[in-house]
C-alpha cells in the first residue's frame, strides 16, 4: 500500500525540490541555473545556486520530512490525531532552547550547542506531554498541556530576546514563533542534518511497535512490545527531529498535524506506514510553503509558519469539531 | 499662538521645517533639550556653553554616536514628554520622526519645538547647521562651522573613475537612490550597486542579487553584541566568498546615521579606501 502511495508523493517532492532550486530573486535562466549547480559554470551563479538556494531546498526537504514524521509518530503513540509537535509545545520549547544557546553565547563558543539546546528544550516538552497526557492520550489534557507549554516557552523566548543587547534580536521573536528558511546556509544544513536524519531513523524503528499499539497496550505487550523502550525511542527521536528543525528554521507549526491527517485515509490505520508517507508529505508541504513565501511576496521574508497555519488551523478546528461529537 | 508666530510657522512649513514661536522670540533660548541623535550632534557642536541642557541617550552610545565622549558630559533623556518637560526647556530639538506622541504633548504644553527632517543630500547638511544655529542664536558660529565643513567635504572628494560598491547591513538592508549614503558613495568615487538594482531609499537587497551584481567593494557595519539571525546573514558563506574577492570597508553605523559634520569620518573612511584601491 505504501508502495502505491510512495511513487507519486516522491515525484511531488522531487518536483517541488527542483522548483525551490529554480526560484529566486536573481532571475537566473534554467540553463544558467543547472550549469552553475551541476557543472560549476559562472562564478556568481555558482554561489547563488550552491550556497544560497541549495541549502534552502535541502533544509525544506529535511525539516518538512522530519516534522511530518514526528507528527505521525506522536499521533500513533498517543493514539490521538491532535498530537502535533507545534501544538503540544515541542517546537516552541525547542525555540526557547535555541534562543538561550544563541543569546548566552554558547552557540558561538561551540556550534553543536545550538541543536543540542533546541533538542533539550524539545525533549523536555515531549516528556511533559507524555507525562501529562498519559498513555491513553486524552485530548483534553494533551491540548491543555500544549497550550500551557507553548505559552510559557513563547513568553520566555520573547523575554530572552527582549533582554538581548543586540538591537535586531527582539525583532526576531516572529522568526522563532513562525519559522523561515530564508538565507540559510550549508553551515545550517551541516548542523541540523545529522540530528534530523538520526532522529528520523530512530522514529522509523518504532513503526512495528506503533502498529501493534493500535490494538491496545495489553495486546501490544503480549506481542512483545516494550512500552518503556518505545516511549524512550519516541521521546529521543522526536526531540532530535523537532529540535534540529527548529534550531535552523524556527518553529513551523501544523505540518505534523495536517500531513498525517490527509494521508491516513490512503494508508489505513497503520502508524508504521503512515510515518513513511507523512515524511514524504511533510517534505512536499514545507517545500510548497517555502516556495509560496518567495512567490507571494519575494521581498518581505514571509514566515513559513504563517502559510502552514493558514492551511493547518482550519484542519485543527475540524478535528476538534469531530472529537467534540465523540467525547 | 500669536499671529506673527502663525505666519512664521506657515513660512517654516513652506521650507519643510517646523519652527513654531522661535522666530518671534528674539532672545536666544537658554535651556535647550535635544531628543534626537542627529539634532544632538548639531546642538553639541553649535550651542554656547551652558545653553544645551540635555541630549538623547543614543548619543552616549559609542556604537551609534560619533560624539559619545562629549555626550557623556550631559544629562541624558529618552525623549519622554514627562522627563523633557521637567527639564524646563525653552527649546526642544528633535527629528520629524522622533517620538511623535511626546512631541505633541510638549507642543500642547507650550514648549517651543524645532523638528528637523532627516538629511538625505550632502548639500542639505549646511542648511540644517544654519537652521539650528539660527534657532540657538549662534548664527556666526554656525557660519564658521559651515565653512569648515564644506572645505573638509570638498577636500575629501575623490575624482577617480567609480568602482562598484554596496552597503550591506543585517537583514540584507541597503541604501539606494535618494539617500545620504548614496551621495557619500558618489562623492568618494563609488557607483552604488543598490541604486543600480533599483533600490530607492533604504530597502532590502536579496543576497542572491548582491552576489550576481558582484560589487568590487562591500561596506558592512560591525556586529552588535549578543546574537541575531539578522546578522547571521553577514557571515553567510556566499557573502564570505564575495568578500574574499572584493575590497572591504568595515564602518561603524555611527558615521552614517546623521547628515551632520560628524559624518565626515564616514566620508573620510570611504575616500581613503577608494584612494587605497588605486594605489594597489
Amino acid at each position: 500500500m505504501t508502495l502505491r502511495l510512495a511513487p507519486p508523493l516522491g515525484l511531488l517532492v522531487a518536483v517541488l525540490f527542483a522548483a525551490s532550486l529554480l526560484t529566486g530573486p536573481a532571475g537566473l535562466s534554467l540553463a544558467d541555473s543547472l550549469g552553475a549547480l551541476l557543472a560549476g559554470r559562472g562564478e556568481a551563479a555558482v554561489l547563488v545556486m550552491r550556497e544560497i538556494r541549495l541549502p534552502r531546498a535541502v533544509l525544506g526537504l529535511l525539516v518538512g520530512a522530519g516534522l511530518g514524521l514526528a507528527g505521525a509518530a506522536m499521533q500513533g503513540f498517543l493514539r490521538n490525531p491532535l498530537a502535533e509537535p507545534g501544538l503540544i509545545g515541542v517546537s516552541p520549547a525547542a525555540s526557547l532552547g535555541a534562543v538561550i544557546s544563541l543569546q548566552t553565547g554558547a552557540a558561538a563558543a561551540f556550534a553543536l550547542a545550538l541543536p543540542l539546546a533546541a533538542l533539550t528544550g524539545a525533549g523536555v516538552a515531549v516528556a511533559l506531554a507524555l507525562m501529562l497526557a498519559g498513555p491513553r492520550g486524552g485530548s483534553f489534557t494533551l491540548i491543555l498541556a500544549g497550550i500551557a507549554i507553548s505559552a510559557l516557552a513563547g513568553a520566555l523566548t520573547s523575554l530572552v530576546l527582549n533582554l538581548s543587547p543586540n538591537p535586531y534580536a527582539a525583532a526576531e521573536i516572529v522568526f522563532w514563533m513562525m519559522g523561515s528558511l530564508a538565507d540559510r546556509s550549508m553551515d545550517h544544513v551541516a548542523l541540523a542534518a545529522p540530528f534530523l536524519i538520526g532522529g528520523a531513523a530512530l522514529l522509523l524503528t518504532t513503526g512495528r511497535a506503533l502498529d501493534a499499539l493500535t490494538l491496545g497496550e495489553d495486546a501490544a505487550q503480549s506481542m512483545g512490545v516494550s512500552l518503556v523502550s518505545l516511549r524512550l525511542r519516541l521521546l529521543v527521536g522526536t526531540a532530535a527531529v523537532v529540535g534540529a528543525a527548529t534550531a535552523v528554521a524556527g518553529a513551523v507549526g501544523f505540518v505534523g498535524l495536517v500531513v498525517p491527517h490527509l494521508l491516513r485515509p490512503a494508508v489505513g490505520a497503520r502508524p508504521g506506514r503512515l510515518m513513511i508517507a507523512s515524511a514524504l508529505g511533510g517534505a512536499a508541504m514545507l517545500l510548497a510553503a517555502d516556495l509560496a513565501t518567495r512567490l507571494i511576496a519575494p521581498e518581505r521574508d514571509l514566515k513559513l509558519g504563517v502559510l502552514t497555519a493558514i492551511v493547518g488551523a482550519p484542519f485543527f478546528l475540524r478535528l476538534i469539531w469531530q472529537m467534540r461529537g465523540r467525547e | 499662538m500669536s499671529a506673527s508666530a502663525r505666519v512664521s510657522r506657515a513660512l517654516a512649513l513652506a521650507l519643510c521645517l517646523l519652527v513654531p514661536a522661535i522666530a518671534g522670540a528674539g532672545t536666544p533660548p537658554l535651556r535647550v533639550v535635544s531628543i534626537n541623535l542627529c539634532t544632538d550632534q548639531l546642538a553639541m557642536a553649535l550651542a554656547a556653553p551652558g545653553q544645551l541642557v540635555s541630549v538623547s541617550y543614543l548619543s552616549a552610545d559609542p556604537r551609534m554616536s560619533m560624539m559619545a565622549d562629549r555626550a557623556a558630559a550631559y544629562p541624558l533623556n529618552h525623549a519622554g514628554a514627562e522627563e523633557v518637560y521637567l527639564m524646563r526647556p525653552d527649546l526642544v530639538l528633535g527629528g520629524i520622526y522622533t517620538n511623535r506622541g511626546s512631541v505633541e504633548i510638549l507642543q500642547r504644553l507650550g514648549v517651543p519645538v524645532l523638528l528637523l527632517p532627516p538629511v538625505d543630500r550632502l548639500e542639505d547638511v549646511a542648511a540644517q547647521m544654519r537652521t539650528v544655529g539660527a534657532a540657538l542664536g549662534r548664527t556666526a558660529e554656525a557660519e564658521a562651522q559651515v565653512a569648515a565643513f564644506e572645505a573638509a567635504l570638498a577636500a575629501l572628494r575623490v575624482d577617480l573613475p567609480p568602482v562598484t560598491a554596496a552597503q550591506y547591513h543585517p537583514n540584507g538592508y541597503t541604501t539606494g537612490t535618494g539617500t545620504l549614503a548614496d551621495e557619500i558613495m558618489r562623492h568618494t568615487g563609488y557607483a552604488n550597486i543598490a541604486a543600480r538594482a533599483g533600490v530607492a531609499g533604504g530597502g532590502v537587497l536579496a543576497l542572491e542579487r548582491l552576489v550576481m551584481e558582484d560589487p568590487q567593494v562591500i561596506v558592512t557595519a560591525r556586529p552588535w553584541p549578543g546574537a541575531s539571525r539578522s546578522e547571521e546573514l553577514l557571515v553567510h558563506p556566499a557573502l564570505a566568498a564575495l568578500r574574499a574577492r572584493a575590497a572591504q570597508v568595515p564602518l561603524a553605523d555611527a558615521g552614517w546615521s546623521c547628515g551632520t559634520p560628524a559624518m565626515l569620518a564616514a566620508v573620510a573612511g570611504m575616500a581613503a579606501a577608494r584612494r587605497a584601491m588605486e594605489g594597489r
